[in-house]
């Protein structure tokens, strides 16, 4: 067992196109510790999703994988697609953006999030994986989880919906969730709930935490490791603290700076300028 | 639920409400005098205005409609005296040119103009539906372009080239079937069966190209969801991923279509009914307005919109069983 869970070592994604192959991710590296958070932070288009996506090895059809991911010393990029669903769901799960589409409209919450447990480990009768999933549901403080278990996820708030999802991934139990954008689509009293959350269920479980925004606010909340990200590249890694105090990219510095504060004098809202581009 | 039910119930019967007032006037005010029709040669004045009054039609539009919607519920009697004619509940008039209520007529040929849609129904909705998938699932390779292929040619032949030409091979050229003989299945299954094999494949094909573009482009849809994205993250096997997510939500659509197809072909398939010979109420229909007997155009009419109207509701009420979304409504 080594003190890293997640390595990648010039992970490149590209797309064919008609002039040459367009990379996405050029060549990204970073680890993650055992029970470390790591935000991967970057405005849309910086290729910070596509990342997320090759790690679960969920790249859309026509996407190339090169480079290495190695998962608690196991190499994934080298893994048969078969191999790979052992892990999806069971050791890494993943939580996306907006919880309404992501969760199926067709099944009760219960069933979607029992589904992962049940089709990970065989002979769960069906009794199990309701209790499983009632289970999950009242560790991410769903009120009332019982009865709640069978409704629809039209019949859930935005938050709450969320907190399916991430039921969704705790019934397994993974050594690794990766979050890309969870808070996006909600209003910020329940981002702040959220974020809570997470933090409290890595504290449980001690499991590691990929956590994908274009909101710092967000992620210097969270993570004790920041990636910065611009089209694709690598601008620049290091602790949490020493990205918010020490910047040492120009970008990283205009990102920070684009961050209203409280304490701001009032005028124009910083905005990205071409010369940091 | 019930609301639901009730509402839908209610709706339905505003639209066939409407659909008759409609229907009546179109025939009130577009047909010629059915008593110059029914009078024949030696007419004279009086007779007509004899025939009008024994028909009812010399009275205002109105009493005439109210007439005829009492007659949908009680029946209704033409004329008085030794001449009347009885025309039983639910009356949708009173066919004079074939001395037979339209309700019978109707009721007559019914079976055949449903055993032609069942059986169309099941094949266009096996092969649409499975040419559908397999266009999905090869998406871009050779058999999506074959079927795509297929599709397109399967649209384009009209119903009577397709009929006619299908009569030329099978029966004429080939003999593989029998020349076509009407008779009633506790017969002859077998020449039953080979009477209606025709029909139901030169229905079948031109839906079957329909559901199979609405089934694939539906379930290439389906899988760009990201609900779809949720299930391959939870590590579910495609097959899984296939079945629980991706169907269902990709053959709902396909339900409402089927709904309204198979209620309007039970109404009559005019082409296809008239060019085998078969004797339902789509021939009635197209003999009817050759002989202009208004009362059976209207009668067919209204049982074509009754029935879509119906197959609608259905269709409405299958939702709530199919969709939780219409099912519960939302608590958040």
């Amino acid at each position: 067992m080594t003190d890293t869970l997640l390595r990648v070592r010039g992970l490149t994604v590209s797309f064919p196109s008609a002039n040459g192959p367009g990379e996405v991710v050029k060549t990204l590296d970073f680890d993650l510790a055992r029970g470390g958070a790591l935000g991967i932070v970057g405005e849309s288009g910086s290729g910070k999703s596509m990342t997320s996506l090759a790690i679960m090895g969920l790249l859309p059809k026509g996407a190339e994988r090169t480079g290495s991911i190695e998962f608690d010393g196991a190499e994934l990029t080298a893994l048969p697609e078969r191999a790979m669903r052992s892990y999806r769901g069971d050791r890494i799960a993943m939580i996306f953006q907006d919880p309404l589409s992501s969760l199926n409209p067709y099944y009760t919450v219960g069933t979607q999030i029992a589904e992962a447990y049940r089709s990970h480990r065989s002979g769960v009768t069906r009794r199990q994986a309701r209790a499983v999933a009632i289970e999950a549901m009242e560790r991410v403080h769903i009120a009332d989880a019982a009865r709640r278990v069978d409704h629809y996820p039209h019949q859930f708030s935005g938050g709450m919906r969320q907190r399916v999802m991430i039921a969704m991934t705790l019934s397994m139990e993974p050594e690794l969730i990766i979050a890309d954008e969870p808070t996006t689509a909600l209003d910020v009293t329940v981002q702040a709930q959220i974020l809570d959350l997470l933090a409290e269920i890595r504290a449980d479980t001690g499991a590691g935490l990929i956590l994908i925004t274009h909101d710092l606010a967000v992620v210097s909340e969270v993570a004790d490791h920041i990636v910065v990200m611009r089209d694709g590249d690598l601008v620049e890694q290091g602790t949490a603290e020493r990205i918010f105090t020490d910047p040492q990219a120009p970008y990283t510095r205009m990102l920070l700076d684009a961050v209203p504060r409280i304490d701001d004098e009032i005028g124009l809202l910083r905005t990205l300028t071409e010369e940091a581009r | 639920m019930i609301r639901f039910v009730a509402n839908r119930v209610l709706g339905m019967l505003v639209v066939l409400f409407l659909v008759c007032l409609f229907t009546f006037v179109i025939f009130f005010v577009l047909s010629p005098d059915p008593a110059v029709q029914i009078c024949g040669k030696n007419c004279t004045p009086e007779a007509i205005d004899r025939i009008r009054a024994n028909l009812g039609v010399d009275r205002p539009f109105w009493t005439q409609f109210g007439t005829f919607l009492a007659g949908l519920f009680a029946g209704r009697t033409y004329g008085t005296g030794a001449n009347a004619i009885e025309c039983a509940a639910p009356c949708l008039g009173y066919s004079f040119q074939s001395s037979q209520a339209v309700t019978d007529m109707i009721v007559q040929r019914l079976p055949v103009s449903a055993t032609v849609a069942v059986g169309a129904a099941v094949l266009w909705l096996l092969a649409g539906v499975a040419g559908g998938l397999l266009s999905a699932v090869r998406e871009g390779k050779f058999a999506d372009r074959f079927i795509a292929g297929l599709t397109l040619t399967g649209m384009s032949i009209p119903n009577y080239v397709l009929a006619l030409s299908l009569q030329f091979v099978l029966v004429v050229t080939l003999g593989w079937l029998p020349f076509p003989q009407a008779v009633p299945f506790s017969e002859d299954p077998l020449q039953w069966f080979q009477n209606f094999l025709m029909p139901w494949i030169v229905l079948a094909i031109g839906m079957a190209a329909v559901y199979t573009r609405l089934t694939r482009a539906n379930v290439i849809e389906t899988l760009q969801e990201n609900y779809v994205r949720t299930a391959r993250a939870k590590g579910l096997s495609p097959g899984l991923v296939w079945r629980r997510h991706a169907l269902r939500p990709a053959l709902t659509p396909i339900v409402t279509i089927f709904g309204m197809d198979f209620a309007g072909l039970l109404g009559g398939a005019l082409i296809t009914e008239t060019v085998f010979g078969l004797n339902g109420i789509g021939k009635m229909a197209a003999d009817s307005i050759t002989k202009n007997d208004q009362p059976v155009i209207m009668g067919v009419t209204l049982l074509a919109a009754f029935l879509v109207v119906v197959g609608n509701m259905v269709v409405d009420l299958l939702y709530t069983a199919i969709d939780p979304r219409v099912r519960v409504g939302s608590t958040a």
